[in-house]
This record gives C-alpha cells, sequence and structure tokens, in this order.
C-alpha cells in the first residue's frame, strides 16, 4: 500500500526566532517522492530547524512546505502524515519495546489487541523481537535506533524525518546502521529527510545532498555531484576531498586559465567557454585530491598543460587503500595528494622530500 | 581488622553520629518507656508490661483519632498533589524563561520566611467570621449570614496544611518533572498524542517518583503533627499526636510512649505502600 504522495516542496521558507536574524533565510527545494534527501552542514547552519518545521514542530516565519501538493504550515504532524526520528531517539523510558513502537497507535484509540499485532510485524521487520519486552534503558545504541525507526514507521508516514539518527552510535555501528537506513528507506518506499554534520554519511546515503550554509542553500543535487564538482570554496572544503587555492588570472587560453598567486605561478585551469573571465580577476579553483600526481623533482618537467608545483612533504598518513600525502604546496593552505597504495610503495617518500605536484588542467576545477 | 574494613567504618563513623544520638537512642527510649509503668507522678517503675499497649489499642477514641487523622491526611495529600502538580508542570512545561521560573519557585516559598504560629494567625483576619473571605461574599451577595466553618473547623485545619505543605509536593515533583527530556514530549506530540494522551501516558508515570516522594513528605508531617489542628480547629478537632501530648501534660509517659510507637509503625506501613508502588530508588539513579 502506498501511503499517499510524499514530494516535498519548501518555497521561500524562512524562520526568525528574534525577528532580526534569519536562522533559515529563503530556502527553495523541491524534493521528489521516495526520494533520501541529506541537509547537510555544520551545527547552526539551519538545517535542524528545516526538519523541524517539515515535521511541523516549528512554524516558519515566512514561506511555505508543500507535502504532496497540498500546504501543511501550521498543520499538526500527524495531519500531515509525517514522522520524526529524533536525536538521540527520545524513546519513552518507562515505556517497553513494544509499548514505544505501539505509541502513536495507542493514542489513535486502537486496542491493544489490535495494536501488538500491527507492531510484532514492525518488530519482525526491524528485528527486535526478542526484545519486546525490554526498557530503552536496557538496550544498545543500534537497538535504540532501530526501536526509533520502528515507532517513527508504524503509522504508515509518507515522510521520514530525521534527525542526525546516527551521531549517538560508534563508528562501526554507524556504517552499519547506515545501511539499514537506506534499506528500511527502500523497503518502505517512502520519502525520507536526514540531517547531519557527516559528509561521509551524506554522500554515502543521500540521493540528493544539501549542502547548507547560515540558513542559505550552498549547493543540492545528487552526491556525486555535489562531492565531485562543488559551486564553491564552502561546498568543497566543506565536503573535502579537495584542495582549494586562489589566485589572480594571468593570462586567459581558449579553453584554460593561467593562474598565479603570491608564492606559486603557472597554475593552468580548464574553464566552461561560456564562463567570462578577465585578465586579474581573483578566482578559487579546485582539485581533487586523488588526481594529484607526485613526482620525484628529477624526473623532469611534466608534459604541456599541466601544473607542476615544486612542494615538500609535511607528513604521510596510510590510510590502508591510499596514502595521504601532506605538502607545503600553498603556504598556510592545506595541501594534500592521495596516492594509492601500491603506486605509493612503488617508491615511497620520506617526510622533507621536495616533489613536483602535479596534474593537468582538465582536472582543475574553476569554483565560483 | 583489615584495613579496609576500617577504612568502611570510618566511613560511615558522620553518619552513623547523626543517626545514633538523635534516632536510635530517642527510639529505643521511648520503646522502652512503653513498656514500663509510671508512678503517676512522672517517675516510671522498671518492669515489663504491655498494658500500655492494649490500653491504646482497646480505646475507642484511639479510633476516632486515628479516624480523624487519616481524614486530614487523604484531604491534605489529595489537595497537595493536585495544586502541587499543576505548579510544577506550569514551571517545568510553560515557563520558559529560567529567571521567572527561578523567581516563581522562590514565591512558592516566601509563606517559610515566617514562623509557623505567625502564619496560623494570618488566617484570623482572612477567614474569621468578619475577615476578608467572609466580607467579600456578603459584599457580592453570595451569602447572607458569615460562613462560621471557614475558621476554627476542619476546613481551616485542610486550608492551613494545604497552605503549609504544598511546597513539599511542588519541589520533588518539579525536580522529576525538570528531568524529563523535551524531546520525549515532542516525541509523543508528533506520534498525535493530545494533551492529555501527553499528560496522561508521559507526564504523569514520568513524575512517579517525585509523586511518591511529596507524598511521603506530607502524609508523614500531617500525620505526626497536632499544633494545626489545635489551633486551627479551635480546639473542636484532635489528632493522634495532641492526645498522646496531652498524655505527656499529666505525665502519663509510657502511655504517650506507646501511642507513639503505635503511629511509628502505622507510618511505616503507610510509607511502604507508597514505595511498594513506587521503586523510588530505581527512578532516581536512572
Amino acid at each position: 500500500m502506498r501511503p499517499g504522495r510524499g514530494d516535498i516542496e519548501l518555497a521561500g521558507l524562512c524562520k526568525s526566532y528574534d525577528g532580526v536574524t534569519n536562522v533559515v533565510d529563503g530556502v527553495n527545494l523541491k524534493i521528489p517522492d521516495g526520494a533520501y534527501c541529506c541537509f547537510l552542514g555544520p551545527s547552526g547552519c539551519g538545517k535542524t530547524t528545516i526538519l523541524r518545521m517539515i515535521a511541523g514542530h516549528e512554524d516558519p516565519t515566512v514561506g511555505e512546505i508543500v507535502i504532496g501538493g497540498e500546504n501543511v504550515v501550521g498543520l499538526a504532524p500527524v495531519e500531515r502524515r509525517t514522522a520524526m526520528m529524533f536525536q538521540s531517539y527520545a524513546l519513552f523510558p518507562h515505556l517497553t519495546v513494544r509499548d514505544n513502537i505501539a505509541f502513536a497507535l495507542r493514542v489513535r484509540g486502537q486496542s491493544r489487541l489490535e495494536r501488538y499485532r500491527a507492531v510484532d510485524l514492525m518488530m519482525e521487520k526491524v528485528r527486535l523481537t526478542e526484545l519486546a519486552d525490554r526498557l530503552p534503558a536496557n538496550l544498545s545504541g543500534g537497538q535504540q535506533q532501530r526501536v526509533a525507526l520502528a515507532r517513527a514507521a508504524i503509522t504508515e508516514p509518507r515522510v521520514l524525518l530525521l534527525d542526525e539518527p546516527l551521531s549517538a552510535l560508534d563508528e562501526q555501528l554507524r556504517v552499519r546502521m547506515r545501511q539499514e537506513l537506506r534499506r528500511m528507506q527502500r523497503e518502505l518506499g517512502i520519502t525520507f529527510v536526514h540531517v547531519t554534520h557527516t559528509q561521509l554519511e551524506a554522500i554515502a546515503l543521500a540521493d540528493i545532498v544539501v549542502v547548507m550554509e547560515k540558513g542559505k542553500i550552498k549547493q543540492s543535487g545528487p552526491a556525486r555531484d555535489v562531492y565531485a564538482y562543488p559551486c564553491d570554496r564552502y561546498v568543497a572544503e566543506f565536503l573535502g576531498g579537495q584542495n582549494v587555492l586562489s589566485g589572480k588570472v594571468e593570462k586567459v587560453g581558449s579553453d584554460h586559465l593561467v593562474i598565479s598567486q603570491p608564492h606559486r605561478a603557472g597554475i593552468h585551469v580548464g574553464v566552461h567557454p561560456d564562463r567570462r573571465v578577465g585578465i586579474g580577476d581573483r578566482i578559487d579553483l579546485a582539485v581533487r585530491r586523488d588526481d594529484i600526481e607526485l613526482m620525484r623533482a628529477t624526473s623532469g618537467e611534466p608534459g604541456g598543460g599541466a601544473t607542476a608545483l615544486p612542494s615538500r612533504v609535511l607528513a604521510i598518513e596510510y590510510q590502508g587503500s591510499f596514502v595521504k600525502v601532506m605538502l607545503d604546496t600553498i603556504p598556510d593552505e592545506e595541501f594534500i595528494a592521495y596516492v594509492p597504495e601500491r603506486t605509493f610503495f612503488q617508491d615511497p617518500f620520506n617526510v622533507g622530500d621536495v616533489l613536483l605536484a602535479t596534474w593537468s588542467a582538465g582536472r582543475a576545477r574553476v569554483l565560483a | 581488622m583489615s584495613r579496609q574494613s576500617w577504612v568502611a567504618w570510618l566511613y560511615v563513623t558522620p553518619l552513623m553520629l547523626v543517626l545514633v544520638p538523635f534516632f536510635l537512642i530517642p527510639i529505643l527510649v521511648v520503646l522502652v518507656a512503653s513498656v514500663l509503668e509510671t508512678d503517676g507522678f512522672g517517675g516510671l517503675i522498671p518492669t515489663f508490661t504491655l498494658a500500655n499497649y492494649v490500653g491504646v489499642l482497646t480505646s475507642a477514641q484511639t479510633f476516632h483519632l486515628y479516624a480523624a487523622t487519616l481524614k486530614f491526611t487523604a484531604l491534605t495529600w489529595f489537595f497537595t498533589l493536585v495544586i502541587g502538580f499543576l505548579v510544577a508542570y506550569f514551571l517545568v512545561f510553560h515557563v520558559k524563561n529560567q529567571l521567572l521560573a527561578i523567581s516563581l519557585f522562590l514565591i512558592c516559598t516566601v509563606p517559610f520566611w515566617t514562623s509557623n504560629i505567625i502564619r496560623m494567625i494570618s488566617w484570623i483576619p482572612l477567614l474569621g467570621k468578619e475577615g476578608l473571605v467572609n466580607s467579600a461574599l456578603l459584599g457580592t451577595g453570595i451569602i447572607r449570614e458569615p460562613l462560621e466553618v471557614l475558621l476554627y473547623s476542619s476546613v481551616a485545619v485542610v486550608i492551613a496544611y494545604v497552605h503549609q505543605l504544598t511546597i513539599f509536593m511542588v519541589v520533588p515533583i518539579f525536580n522529576s518533572m525538570a528531568r524529563i527530556d523535551k524531546r520525549v514530549v515532542e516525541a509523543a506530540l508528533d506520534s498525535g498524542a493530545s494533551r492529555l494522551d501527553v499528560m496522561r501516558l508521559i507526564i504523569i508515570p514520568m513524575s512517579k517518583s517525585g509523586i511518591a516522594l511529596g507524598s511521603i513528605f506530607v502524609v508523614s508531617i500531617v500525620m505526626g503533627d497536632f499544633f494545626v489542628v489545635k489551633v486551627m480547629s479551635g480546639g473542636g478537632s484532635a489528632s493522634v499526636v495532641s492526645a498522646f501530648y496531652e498524655n505527656v501534660g499529666v505525665l502519663q509517659y509510657p502511655i504517650a510512649a506507646a501511642s507513639a510507637v503505635l503511629l511509628t509503625v502505622i507510618l511505616i506501613v503507610v510509607i511502604s505502600l507508597i514505595l511498594r508502588a513506587v521503586d523510588i530508588r530505581r527512578e532516581i539513579t536512572q
């Protein structure tokens, strides 16, 4: 049974608590029915406030929230047919697992027999049957999360809202429960909106990643777009995996620019022909850390169109499948190369070695 | 004695220094006195007799006194519970401003800034025949004759108790309510619970330990009191304690001691019933 359309549209959404500053500042977003959407941003960026407004626990100051074609502002959570999974779960500490999950059915006036039948089915689905009579205090973090999920899903909502659902778990469990969330989402076939400050979590789970800063959406789109093609310095740095450089345009070519900055010159970057850039403009550019190739300074210059910056190795971290090499390429800025493990150990570098950090112009991208 | 058990004894010494002279010895003295005979002039004859207990337990007066005391206890408990719960609920869930909540909390303690006797006397201009309440009611034409039942009556006793003891309900209930995670309430609302459901299914069960603690305070204070009954009833009602206060006045120490032991036993029964309903230790350490 399909629980009704769960597509969400946020239009001009603003929230202010003091009438002066907007915690959420003009957010527009469309989330299709059945999508897994992650709001990503540092604490205080307004992502939880958006979630609470969709859930109906806060009212927007301005703007509309449309779920399944219907403006839900002012409706109670039940009327919206949304359900929320709270940060650190907020389970009812005095009720057993079974009664926690049955709570929503109980307040709807279902008889004990009726609601326990539904709860037993749900507990089987999330593998809680053996724990039915335990109190939340006697459950592990992962089990508590499953109870919270079951409690939210029992009413067959069309949208499930998750506030930092994995933050209370340890690292290993987090990865396992991440899969569980995704599996549940597929099984239930409903829209999930998930708030997190962990970029790995967001890109691993989401169909749509929404990166936020100070109440505004910086970028939204499929995980790969946001990770591989960040629109600006903020998104690139927040998602990680990129080296961000800034400098002045020295030369404009047909499909590439040459950038220089106080410490380094001759940085080549590919540019879309539609983009209008003039000589002397200040721009930011990003290069993926795994696109950087490290060469011994003695092995000669790389071919044309490539950038080669002399760098000293500051530190080396072994990461298993790759090796993280920290360089002083741009003084006072982080510059990191991810070298595949096998490549690295064919000719390992040491801290203090001087190398050339190279990449071809096509691998660098101009940011907004 | 090993070093470890020596240290353990050292840890409990401060507690023992308080409990033994101020609790254990007085109780023992009362216990001993309750099985002695009096010589009628305040002296005690060292012997062993259960006559004092027989006297207390077979006297019809004892039952009347307990009936009266239990009536006051039940009424006071009921009203302090309702008022105390509502005050605590208001302070915890409706007053958003922390500073305001603390000031309101302090206002609740204002009556305690003065002595019990002053508080008691203050009821006279309020509840008396020509007091404020009566003149207000007469003035608005609701009654024609002043209500005599307001002062020097059972009503007055209960009013005075409730006024005096509600704070003992407010504090522990406030304490247990303040520990309820607001997100738990939100989660209930999210599940479609009405305000009444939240109260019935979440807040009351989660305030149980506070309610039990407050009930123990109120019940034991009312059952052990004689002063309020005496003053506020104008001598019209008596309590268990006022009876053995009078025994002491006429130097009947053994009878008074036997009554005291009986009251202690009954209080222990009542409190253990409360504790049976709510496992305070588990609730608090959770």
